[in-house]
């Protein structure tokens, strides 16, 4: 926690790096002002970042709790605040606070399992921390097939460490695919959902879903077809936040909080809870 | 157990109020308000406040800190204080529960010290109901209000005030206004509870029951096709969130002075759409879905997170504020709530 005095209380980070990812997704690096990293987390958990006067709101922390020097955030623009945040420059001072949400139970579940990693488009960010923590433990886990999809090309976030770093990485396979041919892309062409049913896993893995609810839709019933059963798919869901303590009321899917008993959730706990999200 | 007679109210109200700031309800011309005492101030004989006491430890609107920004630097301005001690006079039993149910929300960790700071420095002074109203239903909650919680526990009889410390802050207070009252025995207020016993037992609600409700309930109720015509008329206006001594969801705004940045946190209401849209969709897309939640929260969410304690006291407020006289008396009704006939 930022300050275990007072949960609302945010402290100051500077972004020290802006990359851009896509037309419309950057990679803030955040630290704090005496070059920090702001705290430590688990992958899969969320950090509150704000512009005072403009707002606060909740993104997944890309980064992996491995990275020692360092947070990164990979944000959409979207809305008031993280349009904001797209027009900042290097040395800019926003507020952070966090760590928030239960995270990938990446000691317990997935460890020395096979990990099934399905992305689409900005779905990518809270998948990068559990991706890299996966490859920084290597020997902890078995065979990670990662398939990432997106609109174009373009729009693949975090393409270069995916190119440099993942493909050709001990025992991992990379799958990337985009909806429509485009002259400069020889890979797959096709939605996620069906490239995964054409890959045709085999089951005695776990699998993460993170990206569009019609992805996650329509790449859970693929999944199912191929024989996985609900307690070995992951996903992590996405609601207004205010507090990202379970106070302020309004990330609730029945009696769960998605900031606090979420943002990770297996399919058979979310059949549990009422279809509100 | 101490009393004093209603004559000498002012008495008590001037010692407690030598000693810590003294809140009492008062009439205004928008009924029965909680309003911090001073010679001349004379006690309500209102059953209810029109708002509940909730303000005094969860503020309609509150300073959370400041900022200030200077080129690409900000700083961050912790406002707060320490409160200091208070006492809240004629709080009812349902209005009395209700700051546990907000305590299970705001002292569970990680603590809210906002709130934590004003619940520690409050001193409740509950007061029996000897007029219960037609619209309570507390004892649906197992709320009895001839017994309410309090650190000082208040009976008015025709000629008294009888008062019964229940906390070690309650018995710190009432020893240090000691020469205000008189001593008396408990058997005094045995007649006055006896009656509001057997007034709550007539109420028209008093057969209203919470069985039908509480934790593992959501697939019952969720799904229902009741909500549909439930809701239909809800204006969305929050009323009933505003006036709920239990509603605990709240907003965090910014607000640009022109000086620096203020961050607020104010009272908001799951009934506004805007509650939970996002710019990634809207989960509760119609007024129905807004309605179920607050319900649902009430009596199946709110249970399932707290023991089994129901977030509504039975206070009747939403039921006499409503514009379209809907409420969740009908709703528990509608849904399977049992009313014996």
């Amino acid at each position: 926690m930022t300050d275990i005095k007072e949960p609302l209380m945010p402290a100051i980070g500077v972004v020290t790096d802006i990359r851009i990812d896509t037309p419309d997704v950057k990679t803030f690096r955040v630290v704090t002002p005496d070059g920090k990293k702001p705290f430590e987390h688990i992958p899969g958990q969320c950090a509150m970042l704000s512009v005072p006067g403009v707002g606060e709101g909740m993104f997944s922390i890309t980064s992996s709790p491995t990275n020692e020097e360092f947070m990164e955030f990979s944000i959409k623009k979207c809305g008031c605040v993280t349009e904001w945040l797209h027009s900042m420059e290097v040395g800019q001072q926003i507020t952070i606070r966090g760590p928030y949400g239960n995270g990938f139970p990446v000691d317990t579940v997935f460890a020395g399992k096979d990990l099934l990693f399905i992305a689409g488009g900005i779905g990518l960010a809270p998948l990068r921390s559990v991706i890299n923590y996966c490859r920084h433990y290597r020997d902890r886990y078995g065979k990670i097939d990662i398939v990432y999809g997106s609109r174009s090309k373009a729009d693949l976030v975090d393409y270069n460490e995916i190119i440099t770093e993942w493909i050709g990485d001990t025992n991992i396979d990379v799958h990337l695919t985009i909806d429509r041919e485009q002259p400069e892309w020889d890979g797959h062409v096709g939605f996620v959902p069906n490239y995964v049913k054409e890959l045709g896993f085999d089951t005695n893995k776990v699998a993460v879903l993170c990206g569009p609810p019609i992805m996650i839709k329509f790449t859970l019933a693929g999944l199912i077809e191929l024989g996985f059963e609900k307690t070995q798919i992951y996903t992590t869901l996405e609601m207004r936040m205010k507090c990202g303590i379970g106070k302020c009321g309004r990330c609730n899917v029945g009696s769960k909080y998605v900031c606090k008993d979420g943002p990770v959730f297996s399919f058979d706990k979310l059949d549990e809870l009422p279809d509100e999200y | 157990m101490r009393k004093v007679l209603l004559e000498s109210l002012d008495s008590l109200f001037a010692a407690i109020a030598a000693k810590n700031t003294l809140y009492i309800p008062v009439d205004t011309n928008g009924g029965a308000k909680f309003e911090k005492w001073q010679e001349g101030k004379k006690l309500s004989n209102a059953l209810h406040t029109t708002k509940s006491p909730k303000d005094f430890f969860f503020p309609q609107s509150e300073c959370l800190m400041k900022f200030k920004t200077e080129g690409k630097n900000i700083e961050i301005i912790d406002t707060r204080s320490e409160s200091e001690d208070f006492a809240i006079f004629g709080v009812r039993a349902c209005d009395a529960r209700a700051f546990k149910v907000l305590d299970n929300v705001f002292l569970k960790e990680p603590v809210d010290t906002y709130y934590q700071n004003r619940r520690e420095h409050g001193i409740i002074i509950s007061l029996a109901c000897d007029r219960p109203a037609e619209t309570c239903f507390c004892g649906t909650f197992d709320i009895d209000a001839a017994n309410p919680d309090g650190d000082i526990v208040c009976y008015k009889t025709e000629s008294a005030l009888y008062l019964d410390a229940k906390t070690e802050k309650g018995q710190g207070l009432l020893a240090a206004v000691e020469a205000a009252t008189e001593p008396a025995e408990a058997s005094e207020i045995d007649a006055a509870k006896q009656q509001i016993t057997e007034r709550l037992n007539r109420l028209p609600l008093a057969d209203l029951k919470s069985d039908a409700f509480g934790a593992g309930k959501t697939d019952t109720y969720f799904n229902a096709p009741e909500w549909k015509e439930l809701s239909e008329a809800c204006l969305g206006c929050g009323t009933c969130t505003f006036v709920c001594p239990t509603c605990q969801c709240y907003d965090i705004k910014d607000f640009n002075t022109g000086h620096g940045v203020i961050r607020h946190r104010c009272w908001d209401s799951c009934m506004y759409s805007e509650f939970t849209k996002m710019s990634a969709g809207q989960p509760r897309l119609t007024q129905l879905e807004r309605f179920r939640q607050r319900f649902m929260h009430k009596l199946v969410y709110y249970p399932e997170n707290n023991d089994g304690l129901f977030s509504c006291v039975g206070c009747g407020r939403c039921v006499s504020k409503c514009p379209i006289g809907m409420n969740i008396v009908k709703v528990m009704k509608k849904l399977g709530g049992s009313v014996n006939d």
